[in-house]
């Protein structure tokens, strides 16, 4: 069946690798507004490799969305598995929709919404263990929650719409 | 594996009668409607015996229609075309609904760009537009009202008599889009006080590339295609003669099994719905629970996008409808569902699941119980 999306993203979002959520986990990322459709949520172990360098041991996600959301979430727990936080940091989106052989146009947003879940994790956990936070990091951290707030704002608008139609 | 589908909103097979005698046209009729010589008037005799066979379905003179190549087109040359007639008045105003189909809604914002006024009439949790709204929105200047019999998303079927009446009343225009309607449901263009109808061939099994304007005698209407003259001026193009005969046909057909359709059709849906609210937790319906098209189902799903349910049910060769924003260009969900105002969880959530002609018991219970492995799993994946 010829599709809009690539063999390798409807092979992740039919059997998507490492849903669920990890209990006791390290660092949680969100990404995403119900508004716009897609939510996801990262979970990361971490832990030392025999180099003692921290390494993210395991990832796990959360995911609600569409076909594309759920491959690019699916696609990041692979990706970032055994990853130093200095390597996990540097995951582009571009890797993860060449991972996906491509993602149609409108979709390469959920591509972002990947990185940024990891990226937020990331920033948590290191805030969370009093470490330094690379500027970098802290800049996307702000980008992100900045996005967030618009979002939200949207959101509440939308709320107040309904309200009026409901009376 | 047996492919069920259930987007007969989207559009419908071609009935195999109709694809014959559409056939037959194509290869036999093929001449200019518009030729003097015996080969164009063959070619115009077969043109105006569909449009008399078409008026009568809904109760309208032959003259009174005219023939487009699509419902959008229709529904373009309803608005644009009374628009451009009325700013000769010194009109400027019109009301269309909120949950009008896009080509009507894009018609009126671009008239806005022209410097006409527009109101977008408000739908309550049904979808019923506020008919209190309609008589306050209208105006001086107000020239037309549009508002479509059925809703082609969510199946709710609008009070158009009372809509009509208020038009009249108050001497403006009313168009109806009656493109999931017509040959379904009854509709006479007198007694409802009709000015302009949208009407199209494939939603009722006949071939694409046919549709008609229902044009009130005495409305007053510009084309928006100017050229040879066509269609008393009201429409330049040469006529797709075998789609508008293969129309008049499918309508025909339509018409008659209607009655009987409609109570099986009706059944069924809310058989489906009825199971699939039981069944499936975290479900409801969308749009109103009677007064909707016999063949429309639109549920929510909270904690399930809309575009992944119907790729995975795309999967299992059950083919539906979403009004989720994945599944748009502008990444927001349908603008029917957020004008009933759902929240943005049921608006992503949604399916529409249309039934037809072909449409089976045996496929009903296959798509249920497809649909519940598929949300299941789904929810799993989700964090709702």
């Amino acid at each position: 069946m010829k599709s809009l999306y690539s063999k390798q993203t409807l092979k992740h979002f039919r059997s998507p690798h490492n849903f669920g959520e990890i209990k006791d986990a390290d660092a949680m990322g969100e990404a995403g507004n119900i508004v716009c459709g897609d939510v996801m949520n990262l979970y990361l172990k971490i832990g030392k490799n025999k180099n003692d360098e921290e390494v993210i041991k395991e990832a796990k996600f959360k995911t609600y969305g569409c076909v594309a959301a759920i491959a690019t979430s699916s696609v990041i727990t692979d990706l970032v598995r055994g990853k130093t936080i200095d390597e996990a940091l540097k995951i582009s989106k571009d890797q993860i929709v060449e991972t996906l052989q491509g993602l149609p146009p409108i979709k390469i947003h959920c591509s972002v919404l990947a990185t940024e879940a990891l990226a937020e994790a990331i920033y948590q956990y290191l805030l969370k263990n009093k470490r330094k936070i690379p500027p970098d990091l802290l800049k996307r951290h702000q980008i992100i929650e900045k996005s967030k707030k618009i979002i939200e704002e949207r959101y509440q608008e939308w709320m107040k719409l309904q309200k009026a139609i409901k009376k | 594996m047996k492919k069920i589908y259930l987007d007969y909103a989207a559009s419908t097979p071609i009935d195999p009668k109709v694809l014959r005698i559409t056939n037959k046209h194509l290869k036999n009729n093929f001449a200019n409607s518009m030729s003097l010589h015996f080969f164009g008037q063959k070619a115009a005799s077969a043109v105006e015996e569909s449009r008399k066979k078409l008026a009568q379905i809904i109760n309208a003179k032959s003259e009174e229609i005219v023939f487009t190549s699509s419902a959008t087109e229709s529904n373009n040359l309803a608005i644009k075309g009374t628009a451009f007639a009325a700013k000769k008045r010194g009109k400027d105003h019109l009301i269309v609904s909120s949950i009008e189909h896009d080509c009507v809604l894009e018609s009126a914002r671009w008239l806005l760009s022209q410097g006409f006024k527009v109101s977008f009439l408000p739908v309550d949790r049904y979808g019923f537009v506020n008919l209190d709204e309609l008589e306050k929105l209208i105006g001086k200047n107000t020239f037309l009202v549009s508002v479509m019999h059925a809703n082609n998303e969510i199946g709710t079927i609008q009070d158009i008599s009372t809509i009509g009446k208020i038009c009249r009343q108050k001497g403006i225009y009313f168009h109806t889009d009656a493109a999931q309607t017509f040959g379904r449901e009854t509709i006479d263009v007198e007694e409802i006080n009709i000015d302009l109808l949208t009407a199209s061939s494939h939603k009722i099994y006949g071939p694409k590339g046919a549709a008609l304007l229902y044009i009130r005698k005495g409305v007053a209407i510009e084309p928006i295609l100017h050229g040879g003259g066509h269609e008393g001026g009201l429409r330049s193009s040469t006529l797709n003669v075998p789609a508008i005969v293969g129309f008049a046909w499918a309508a025909e057909i339509m018409q008659k099994e209607a009655k009987n359709e409609n109570e099986r059709l009706k059944k069924l849906r809310d058989y489906m719905i009825g199971k699939i609210l039981t069944q499936i937790p975290r479900t409801h319906l969308n749009g109103h629970s009677k007064k909707r098209l016999a063949n429309n189902i639109n549920i929510s799903f909270n904690g399930v996008e809309g575009e992944s349910l119907l790729m995975e049910l795309s999967f299992a060769g059950i083919a539906v409808s979403t009004g989720s924003a994945c599944s748009s260009k502008n990444l927001m969900p349908s603008h029917v569902l957020q004008a009933l105002g759902l929240p943005p969880q049921e608006a992503h959530g949604s399916l529409r699941i249309s039934l037809g002609r072909y449409t089976t018991k045996e496929e009903i219970d296959k798509t249920i119980s497809v649909l519940k492995k598929i949300v299941e799993k789904l929810r799993k994946i989700s964090l709702f």
